[in-house]
């Protein structure tokens, strides 16, 4: 089982390196959102500071959905997810291998160039490894809820607006909860109750979504 | 090969099987034993049903009626459909190595003999979205001699491969029968081979069905 996924993670790490441009899809997305928003808005570091926390949250959520609409798609399309789906393996161990593809494409490029955003949107220094803690615990429960949705839309033309509306109510209190614990740092209140939340949401989704989703598919 | 069933030792029931599309019955009431040895050509009209069949067999297609059981649980089934699997992107050698992957493992040496074999030397490293038509279902192909499966579900394995390759895959099936393997496939040209069984899906078609205003059409 370890070597069934191992093989789709290879295999998909291989696909990624043969096109950088979807690796760097949601982060020149989340970067460019951010970058805007103070044009938007007002340039004023107290009102950043204080938007700082909902704004990276925001963002790393669109670009997170925006690249969940081809996580089984592609597969599906050429049928080499057929091939994934008659391997003598559950399917949630299919599941699981392309979540964390998925979460190591778009997740964790979002987390290693926050403290920058945060930097960009005066977010105060102190306030910036909850920003990465809560973005570490954040981003894999999205990848994980969207791989739901994805699944579900997996075979049907123009998935990608109903996968929005499938996901986006899963991902609400993600967002509350992840801004809400940056925002408390940024005050200087404890956030281990936060963390404790966000902490729970990931693992309750990571012993669900693979399961649910891994179903969705094979419909 | 010594893995393979003995010949004639059945591997795959199949009981009252029915397949129904858009309120259309496409076949019901089949019942065929697939024994080791077997070569089976499904053939048919278009949109008789054959993919459909293949594909409830691999397990893809959901069963509504009927049954479908594997007798032999050691059993190993490959299943290789119109759509190939295969990633563009990738070389040849790399999709094997991910095919082969799913059932266990492979060496480099064994991917390159398998390419080898459905004439495909040295296209081993190039991307598969260079390759022909028929070379990419070479490709698809060589899995057949990489995984040793005992059932064969092949879907149109013909298509848009040139004649000397059909002749060479006729003699694959031929081996692959001959040592105990079984093969169902689908192509809407003739095997010469002399085990050939044929399974004609419009014998098991509803010769007039009605529709819901009890018209017979």
């Amino acid at each position: 089982m370890i070597r069934f996924i191992s093989a789709i993670i290879r295999r998909d790490l291989l696909l990624v390196a043969r096109q950088p441009a979807e690796m760097i899809n949601p982060l020149v997305f989340f970067v460019l959102v951010v970058a805007l928003f103070p044009l938007g808005v007002s340039p004023e570091a107290s009102l950043l500071s204080q938007t700082a926390a909902g704004v990276i949250w925001v963002a790393a959520m669109l670009a997170t959905l925006l690249s969940l609409e081809l996580l089984f798609k592609l597969d599906h399309d050429d049928g080499s997810l057929e091939q994934l789906l008659l391997a003598p393996y559950p399917s949630w161990t299919l599941v699981l291998a392309k979540v964390f593809v998925h979460w190591l494409v778009s997740g964790l490029p979002l987390i290693l160039i926050s403290p920058l955003i945060a930097m960009m949107l005066f977010l105060p220094s102190e306030a910036v490894p909850t920003l990465m803690l809560s973005l570490l615990l954040g981003t894999p429960t999205l990848s994980l809820l969207g791989a739901i949705g994805a699944a579900l839309v997996t075979g049907v033309r123009g998935g990608g607006m109903l996968l929005t509306l499938l996901i986006l109510p899963l991902y609400v209190p993600v967002i509350i909860f992840g801004a809400s614990s940056v925002a408390a740092a940024a005050q200087g209140m404890p956030v281990d109750g936060y963390m404790a939340l966000l902490a729970a949401m990931f693992v309750f989704a990571l012993m669900i979504t693979p399961w649910a989703a891994g179903s969705a598919l094979k419909l | 090969m010594s893995s393979l069933p003995p010949v004639n030792s059945p591997l795959l029931s199949i009981s009252d099987l029915a397949c129904e599309r858009d309120s259309r019955v496409l076949y019901q009431s089949l019942n065929i034993t697939i024994e080791a040895g077997d070569l089976w050509h499904v053939k048919g009209r278009n949109g008789a049903g054959k993919t459909t069949f293949l594909r409830q067999l691999a397990g893809l297609h959901p069963v509504d009626e009927g049954e479908i059981s594997l007798l032999n649980n050691n059993a190993r089934v490959i299943y290789i459909g119109h759509k190939l699997g295969l990633k563009e992107q990738l070389t040849a050698d790399e999709n094997l190595t991910w095919l082969a992957g799913l059932n266990g493992s492979s060496t480099q040496q064994q991917r390159y003999i398998a390419l080898e074999r459905v004439g495909l030397r040295g296209y081993e490293e190039s991307v598969v979205a260079q390759l022909s038509a028929g070379q990419k279902r070479r490709v698809a192909l060589a899995r057949l001699h990489l995984c040793k499966a005992d059932i064969w579900l092949l879907d149109e394995p013909f298509t848009s491969i040139d004649q000397q390759g059909i002749a060479d895959e006729q003699a694959w099936l031929n081996k692959h029968t001959l040592a105990g393997g079984a093969v169902l496939m689908t192509s809407h040209q003739d095997i010469t081979l002399a085990q050939v069984k044929v399974l004609d899906l419009s014998h098991w078609a509803l010769q007039c069905s009605t529709n819901e205003h009890g018209d017979i059409v």
